[in-house]
């Protein structure tokens, strides 16, 4: 039997320091990955032990926060249900027109996503001072009553749902629209019979996340709208009140509240996502 | 009859200039030319997809150069068939039937008559996501001949099938003419394939169009 040449030697060793680095790489970015991770999942377990089923029940018994969380669902529907309305042409235009000025419209969509809570609430509020705007508060009251909780919950939860639709519609081939359109469509016809249709999972992603997005909002409605019980007041707003009266554990219950319809609404979009990938219709 | 008088159409920097030809009622042409050569922009602009910038197109002796896609009567089958994921097979067939307002049973008979024709009676409540490259080409041919357009056009419609389903797709496409009576524009790479369907070949070359008859056809 012949000993293994010096180039075999070498071979073996490379593919050992090759095998080394990979196992090194990957063990680097599982423990940053990880500890990420455990860093999420160490708060919630910290509230959930920090909180027991008797505080969540007295909160829950609470009037004033019986009405955020009326207050919340509803504000919140109606934003999700407002961002669509407005979202889906916003991104099906961005996404299928080319036109001057595309790219400065495609930086101020973002401008919400960008800009600090306060600066947005603040903005708002500045905004219904000017004469235009106080000509709207002469029909309907707006800064500081229910309406401007909707309008400051829209500001940044349209601008997410523009991001997600915008990128569901990038995924669907202008060739089928045009398809439609030589079956006989109209271009009306072919987005509401053939687009819309195949976006349906995306509009609920973006409904889903402008509805989640809305429920967090704190920042622009406390400046817009301020934290008044039983007018303005949203769950977001209770926990930053009982916060500042010292009670925390009313506040860490309603926080695990939020926390729940969270993860609820990750589920929702994760099941969508999953019969995306499956290809069934919903 | 398809005509194109000379046609002139782009994308961005890229133009076709002064293309002319014409295919009379019933032929079958087939469109070649090198990737990137502007076929399917053509295609596109004799769909009304893409608008002249100079040049008129004609199909069946009407002047179609200004009317949008749904009015110039034209089946477009593209590559890959874009089936619209949220219907079924039989939702295809009746979709542009559905638009026209034709009556329920009208429209029951004429499904009935291409899924026969097309092999699609087992297929017709299934959705487009379990389907095969082939049967994915054959709703989508069934959904532009479905309501009777005088010319079809199609992009590539087998480039991405295997050799059986290449060679069920040619045998159907082979019936169309006479079972129709549709004046075909057919793009594609691939010879053999020219030279079995069609009886007019065009040749897309330096931006502008050669016209021969195959041996086989004259």
């Amino acid at each position: 039997m012949t000993s293994p040449s010096p180039a075999h030697d070498e071979r073996g060793n490379d593919a050992r320091r090759l095998r080394h680095s990979d196992r090194t790489f990957l063990i680097c970015f599982s423990v940053l990955a990880g500890s990420y991770l455990l860093l999420l999942v160490s708060t919630l377990v910290a509230d959930l032990f920090y909180t027991s089923p008797g505080h969540l029940w007295h909160a829950l018994q609470s009037a004033e926060i019986r009405y955020a969380i009326r207050l919340s669902l509803l504000s919140c529907t109606l934003t999700a249900l407002l961002s669509l309305w407005v979202a889906v042409p916003i991104a099906y235009l961005m996404a299928r027109l080319k036109f001057p000025g595309k790219g400065l419209a495609d930086a101020l969509l973002d401008i919400p996503i960008v800009l600090p809570p306060l600066v947005i609430g603040l903005s708002l509020l500045i905004l219904f001072q000017t004469p235009p705007g106080r000509a709207v508060e002469r029909w309907i009251p707006v800064t500081y009553a229910v309406p401007s909780v909707i309008l400051a919950q829209f500001m940044v939860a349209c601008a997410f749902a523009v991001r997600t639709l915008r990128a569901t519609f990038d995924q669907i081939s202008p060739r089928h629209e045009q398809v439609a359109l030589t079956l006989g469509c109209s271009r009306s016809q072919a987005f509401w019979m053939v687009v819309l249709p195949e976006a349906r999972r995306g509009v609920l992603t973006a409904g889903t996340l402008a509805w989640a997005r809305a429920l967090g909002e704190f920042g622009p409605i406390l400046v817009f709208s301020g934290a008044t019980r039983f007018k303005t007041e949203v769950l977001s707003t209770t926990v930053f009140l009982e916060l500042s009266v010292g009670n925390l554990e009313a506040a860490v219950a309603v926080s695990l509240l939020m926390v729940a319809a969270a993860v609820a609404v990750l589920l929702l979009i994760r099941t969508q996502g999953l019969d995306s990938a499956l290809g069934r219709p919903l | 009859m398809i005509s194109l008088e000379r046609v002139t159409v782009g994308v961005g920097g890229f133009e076709l200039r002064e293309i002319s030809f014409s295919l009379r009622s019933g032929a079958y042409g087939v469109l070649m030319g090198r990737t990137g050569s502007g076929k399917t922009t053509l295609l596109e602009a004799i769909c009304g997809l893409r608008s002249v910038r100079a040049g008129r197109i004609r199909l069946q002796s009407q002047d179609v150069t200004d009317l949008p896609p749904a009015a110039r009567g034209i089946g477009f089958v593209p590559q890959e068939g874009a089936l619209f994921s949220h219907l079924t097979v039989r939702q295809h067939l009746e979709f542009a039937l559905v638009i026209r307002k034709w009556e329920r049973e009208r429209i029951r008979v004429r499904v009935g008559e291409l899924a026969e024709w097309l092999g699609l009676e087992a297929l017709l409540d299934r959705m487009p996501q379990g389907l095969s490259g082939g049967e994915t080409q054959r709703v989508a041919l069934g959904r532009a001949l479905s309501f009777q357009p005088g010319v079809l056009c199609l992009d590539e419609p087998l480039s991405a099938l295997d050799d059986d389903s290449r060679a069920g797709i040619c045998a159907v496409l082979e019936g169309v003419r006479t079972r129709t009576g549709v004046t075909v524009l057919h793009i594609t790479h691939n010879l053999a394939e020219a030279e079995r369907l069609a009886d007019t070949l065009l040749r897309l070359h330096h931006g502008s169009i050669d016209i021969q008859i195959p041996s086989a056809s004259r």
